[in-house]
């Protein structure tokens, strides 16, 4: 299984690596053509105000845009979520999410980094995880299709609407490899463009 | 919930890797760089090529300064404390800034130590010249190392010179037995710990940027062609002719740095790079890469 990591910034080697040990090939994802045959898609954890330029410099906004919609699995973590989201409470600080799952996001919410923590979760149907929050951002609103898979102080932190995944912490930087598994087997029914 | 802790602190460098982090001196140099695509700014009195200028003794900034900067901008916002001040690292670390930077841009404050930077919950990025250097910052708790070139030249020949000389001895301690690597730590000045770890590791064990001269998108794409996991910044962008331009010039080539066509197109009419000084022109005492 071919898939791409978006690397135009933050720690999409993480990625790259957690996705290659499970048997898949990563693809570094920085323009649009870069995307053929690709079957999965990550957005790693980064600046999301960066990662939102360069996405629209590139012309890659529109091609996530459609192959999000037409049903490419796609999981973004920490910047990534922001990045998929439908609306930003925080305003757009320069950020312009693709809009492809109904979540409204508030960045930085839970305050700066000597606020940043790490905290075991419970995940449903995977298991306890080691989850990392690097002044992470917060789900405010999950809409009616979107399903919460766990929870940290009774806000969603990670979440699903059909083939779209989010997560507002790092499972890339742990080495715990559940959560990268059962994205890959996302979607796996369906047929992709 | 831990906070504080080395994973979360090394965590925040590695959501910069593949960014640019950028000198700002004001709130409206922070818009300009945020709205550039930088990943953070460094919040500072003056860039070093002003301070190289002004001579006398460089400090923290203003703290009114810092909030102003923070309060203008969303990405992450560091600072810069002298070598060996605790003190000012409290203060920072109680207005709540993201990454403090012990500098060596700034007057030292400690004629023998660098701070203790387990003792602080905020994370810290530290200059290393060599792999000793580095691997001494570590053993104090630096969650971040950043090559330190020579600050406020626009030349990026020194640091060129630290990038490839510590990916030269973490080579070389590779492939040394261990008796040889006790020597070899004896002779860099690393704790033995810090460098068996590297060696395991196969390469330093938090994120490295490149700094210091880093003057046009040509010279970043080299330091990430090098190895760099990003760059710093400093003079260049607001020393130059057209900051807006080559700030977002420097981001592009950081992302497309293995690139050459594109960066034929990002580096073609930025107007003046900053005027740079050549290493020998500075008189051996004023130089800032040996505090």
């Amino acid at each position: 299984m071919k898939v791409g990591v978006l690397a135009l910034q933050g720690d999409f080697r993480e990625h790259l690596r957690a996705v290659e040990r499970l048997g898949a090939q990563g693809v570094e994802v920085r323009r649009p053509e870069d995307l053929k045959d690709v079957e999965r898609l990550i957005i790693p954890g980064g600046e999301s105000t960066a990662i939102s330029l360069l996405l629209r410099e590139s012309g890659l906004d529109r091609e996530l845009r459609r192959l999000g919609r037409a049903g490419l699995p796609i999981f973004g973590t920490c910047a990534g979520l922001i990045l998929l989201a439908r609306e930003l409470v925080t305003g757009r600080d320069g950020v312009e999410p693709l809009g492809l799952i109904d979540i409204a996001v508030r960045r930085n919410a839970y305050g700066r980094q000597i606020d940043s923590f790490e905290e075991d979760l419970e995940i449903a149907g995977l298991g306890a995880l080691r989850a990392v929050f690097i002044r992470a951002p917060k789900i405010e609103r999950l809409g009616p299709n979107v399903q919460a898979l766990a929870y940290h102080d009774g806000v969603p932190v990670l979440a699903r609407e059909g083939n779209i995944l989010v997560s507002s912490f790092h499972p890339e930087l742990t080495g715990n490899l559940s959560l990268h598994r059962y994205f890959l087997s996302l979607g796996a029914e369906r047929e992709v463009r | 919930m831990e906070r504080g802790t080395f994973k979360v602190k090394s965590g925040l460098a590695e959501m910069l890797k593949g960014g640019v982090i950028m000198d700002v001196t004001n709130a409206e140099q922070a818009r300009i760089a945020e709205e550039a695509g930088a990943v953070a700014v460094m919040a500072l009195e003056r860039v070093p090529a002003d301070i190289r200028a002004a001579g006398g003794v460089a400090r923290m900034a203003d703290p009114q300064k810092i909030k102003e900067i923070q309060a203008a901008v969303s990405i992450p916002v560091m600072a810069k404390v002298r070598i060996g001040h605790f003190v000012e690292a409290q203060i920072l670390e109680a207005l709540g800034v993201d990454y403090i930077d012990e500098s060596e841009v700034l007057t030292p404050a400690d004629p023998w130590h660098h701070i203790d930077k387990w003792r602080f919950r905020v994370p810290f990025v530290c200059g290393c010249r060599d792999l000793g250097e580095a691997a001494r910052r570590l053993a104090e708790g630096a969650a971040m190392l950043r090559t330190k070139g020579e600050a406020g030249t626009g030349n990026v020949i020194e640091a060129v010179r630290h990038m490839r000389l510590i990916n030269k001895q973490v080579r070389e301690a590779q492939h040394m037995p261990e008796e040889e690597l006790v020597e070899y730590a004896k002779e860099l000045g690393a704790p033995l710990a810090v460098l068996q770890a590297i060696v395991e590791a196969g390469r330093l064990p938090v994120v490295n940027f490149a700094a210091g001269g880093i003057a046009t998108p040509a010279d970043a794409a080299m330091m990430m062609q090098l190895g760099a996991d990003g760059v710093f910044v400093g003079s260049g962008i607001f020393k130059s002719s057209d900051p807006e331009r080559r700030a977002r010039a420097i981001v592009q080539a950081v992302t497309y740095y293995s690139d050459p066509q594109k960066l034929a197109e990002i580096s073609a009419g930025l107007g003046e790079p900053m005027k740079g000084i050549a290493i020998e022109e500075i008189p051996q005492e004023q130089l800032l890469q040996t505090r």
